[in-house]
């Protein structure tokens, strides 16, 4: 907990968010969500409300989001259950974000299988355009986070940056990522190898051939 | 003797055709559902464990075994439910989200018929919150399901009522044990309850639960169409059936794979990832079922059949079978340290052994990446580690002490090396 980030609660977040609540839109996502759970259970709808909370916020303040105290006491009372049973949860997920953070939320993978396709160079990359571990730039642009493994292994470097993922990286290609972002660009998501489809071995399947042009069925082989 | 693409369940494993439902029909999924349901529940766990089929999350244990140990009637009431694990987390590992991403419906008509096989009324798929899109595939096809008639009442018109729900985790690996997974299900922390009782007795809202991963339930399907006789047909004795290989780190080629178990491990490099990088001289070592498991160094692996049994005769095991392999160019003890810094973030904190633990090893296996320590340091880390492997209430102590456990076994010359240079190449105190 030594390297959790500090909690803002201060007047001034209250001020900007003790009137929190969802709009209509997402007040109707919620409900879908609610819905899911048996009656009484509405409490397991707290991680995605407050996913979808978070978001809010982001959509807000154009940043990937981050869920003021306030809020997260607005999901608790919407759930009926008690603050810290909320806040608790906010704190033990990663993906919470208990401070905030900026418009694009760049988070590195860096475990070892990453690690041993090159991480350090996707780390160096994004230092090389300022981006300091744990803090945001000054612009408010990116944040930079070292998470552990994404489960992108098999098209490994890999960088998660707000909800797509960029794979298959090295030095180069980081750097171009993060320079159409800062451009307002949307760089193509998925795998950076011109020519790699998704996780087929570089150069072309080893399998499944007939797959590649046609929705082969191989039933008739069977 | 090789499988053989008429063989591969994963037909779409690498989304080079579209995920949805009318794809997925013309591949073969769902077709007549309600003639499998109809065989009834007894008939469908017994071709499940006449085909062999284990666990595929890591565990290994028997799936059709797993699923006759839920109630046959509900006596007070309570209803059953079963739970996927599709918390994906294990570093090395990426399968199952070419299963969510790619083949959704696989799944989602697997989750029925195992749904009914063992009397729940809906399944939950716990994604991990980082799959983001791959969540959106699975809830679009999970919509496309209900929109068909395949899921919800009178699923498939089997008669039966499931519901299939998809719900996304945050960041956290400890959800993918099966307990924690539950409790993050409530909408708690992820921290993993004391066995007994059980899921299968008390669960998910105190109800009978069954957890399985995406690819247990996935392969069903299949299976079942084709037989049990057909999934046995691959593999040796005890491990049975073709499985997805992901393999990764420091091949030419890394790749995602369906491959017939206790395939060499030589021949799934050679056959599909082009073989190692700089050459088979130039293998140092490998992990062969995700971080949990003890690394193999290259003369142990090279023939050994990559299977449960095979794997475990090298002294670590199959995992998900997310293989990673490190050539000579890797800092093995930095490989391992940062495995290390892993489970020292994802410890839940519940248990003193690995919330103290962990962090411990983590910061000593620092010091002998970098030769900061004493060579006495390598007996007490050992120790350390089996201070920590059995006294959790879940595995993640025991995944956390393993790797350091494989290290020492196989690189104490490595480790001790680094201390000796640090202090100055005192080769004579070394040699003693």
């Amino acid at each position: 907990m030594a390297d959790a980030a500090h909690i803002p609660d201060e007047a001034e977040t209250r001020a900007r968010w003790g009137g929190f609540v969802f709009t209509d839109e997402n007040l109707a996502k919620a409900k879908t969500v609610i819905a899911r759970y048996p009656e009484g259970r509405q409490r397991s709808a707290v991680m995605p409300l407050l996913d979808l909370a978070q978001r809010q916020v982001g959509a807000e303040t154009q940043t990937q989001g981050w869920l003021p105290v306030p809020v997260i006491e607005y999901i608790a009372a919407m759930l009926d259950m008690p603050y810290i049973r909320a806040y608790e949860v906010a704190s033990f997920y990663t993906m919470y974000n208990l401070a905030p953070v900026g418009r694009f939320h760049v988070q590195v993978c860096g475990t070892t299988p990453c690690l041993l396709r090159g991480s350090d160079d996707v780390m160096a990359a994004c230092a090389n355009k300022g981006l300091v571990k744990g803090k945001t730039t000054p612009d408010g642009l990116f944040t930079l986070t070292e998470v552990e493994c994404m489960g992108n292994c098999s098209n490994a470097p890999m960088v998660q940056i707000n909800d797509d993922n960029f794979e298959d990286l090295d030095y180069d290609s980081t750097t171009r990522i993060l320079e159409a972002l800062a451009a307002g660009e949307s760089p193509k998501a998925g795998t950076q190898i011109v020519g790699r489809h998704t996780s087929e071995p570089e150069g072309g399947p080893t399998t499944l051939n007939a797959m590649v042009d046609a929705n082969h069925d191989y039933r008739g082989d069977w | 003797m090789s499988l053989a693409d008429k063989d591969r369940i994963f037909t779409n494993v690498y989304g080079f055709q579209p995920w949805n439902l009318k794809a997925a029909q013309a591949r073969g999924d769902w077709d007549n559902t309600k003639d499998l349901i109809a065989w009834g529940q007894d008939k469908l766990i017994e071709e499940v464990k006449a085909s062999g089929l284990r666990g595929r999350g890591g565990a290994g244990f028997p799936t059709g075994m797993k699923w006759s140990f839920m109630p046959k009637e509900s006596k007070d009431g309570r209803p059953s439910f079963l739970v996927i694990n599709a918390d994906e987390s294990e570093p090395g590992s990426c399968k199952d989200r070419e299963i969510l991403r790619h083949d959704p419906h696989k799944l989602i008509e697997g989750a029925l018929i195992a749904g009914f096989a063992m009397r729940a009324r809906a399944a939950y798929i716990y994604v991990r919150g980082e799959y983001i899109r791959e969540a959106e595939v699975l809830q679009a096809a999970v919509d496309e399901a209900y929109e068909a008639g395949l899921i919800g009442k009178n699923a498939a018109k089997s008669g039966y009522d499931f519901d299939v729900f998809v719900h996304r985790g945050a960041g956290a690996y400890i959800c993918g044990e099966e307990t924690a997974m539950i409790e993050s299900l409530e909408g708690k922390k992820g921290q993993p309850r004391l066995k007994p009782p059980f899921p299968a007795g008390a669960g998910l809202y105190g109800c009978p639960t069954t957890v399985n991963n995406v690819e247990s339930i996935a392969v069903v399907p299949t299976i079942l169409r084709r037989g049990a006789s057909w999934f046995s047909s691959f593999g040796r004795e005890n491990n049975k059936g073709t499985k997805l290989f992901q393999i990764s780190g420091h091949v030419d080629k890394p790749c995602v794979v369906e491959e017939a178990m206790s395939i060499p491990f030589r021949e799934l490099i050679e056959k599909h990832c082009g073989g190692i990088r700089g050459g088979w001289d130039n293998l140092l070592a490998v992990i062969p079922g995700g971080s949990s498991v003890p690394l193999v160094p290259a003369a142990q692996i090279i023939d050994a059949p990559m299977d449960f049994d095979g794997l475990k005769e090298v002294g670590s095991g199959l995992g998900t079978a997310a293989v990673i392999v490190m050539d000579k160019s890797t800092d093995i003890v930095q490989a391992i340290s940062r495995l290390s810094y892993f489970y020292k973030h994802e410890s839940c904190g519940q248990c003193t052994p690995c919330r103290e633990g962990t962090g411990w090893m983590w910061r000593v296996m620092e010091r002998m990446r970098t030769g900061d320590a004493d060579i006495s340091e390598i007996d007490t880390l050992y120790e350390v580690t089996k201070q920590v492997e059995g006294h959790t209430i879940c595995a993640l102590g025991d995944a956390a002490a393993w790797p350091i456990q494989g290290l020492i076994k196989h690189f104490r010359p490595e480790m001790e090396r680094r201390i000796v240079e640090k202090q100055g190449g005192g080769l004579m105190e070394a040699a003693e």
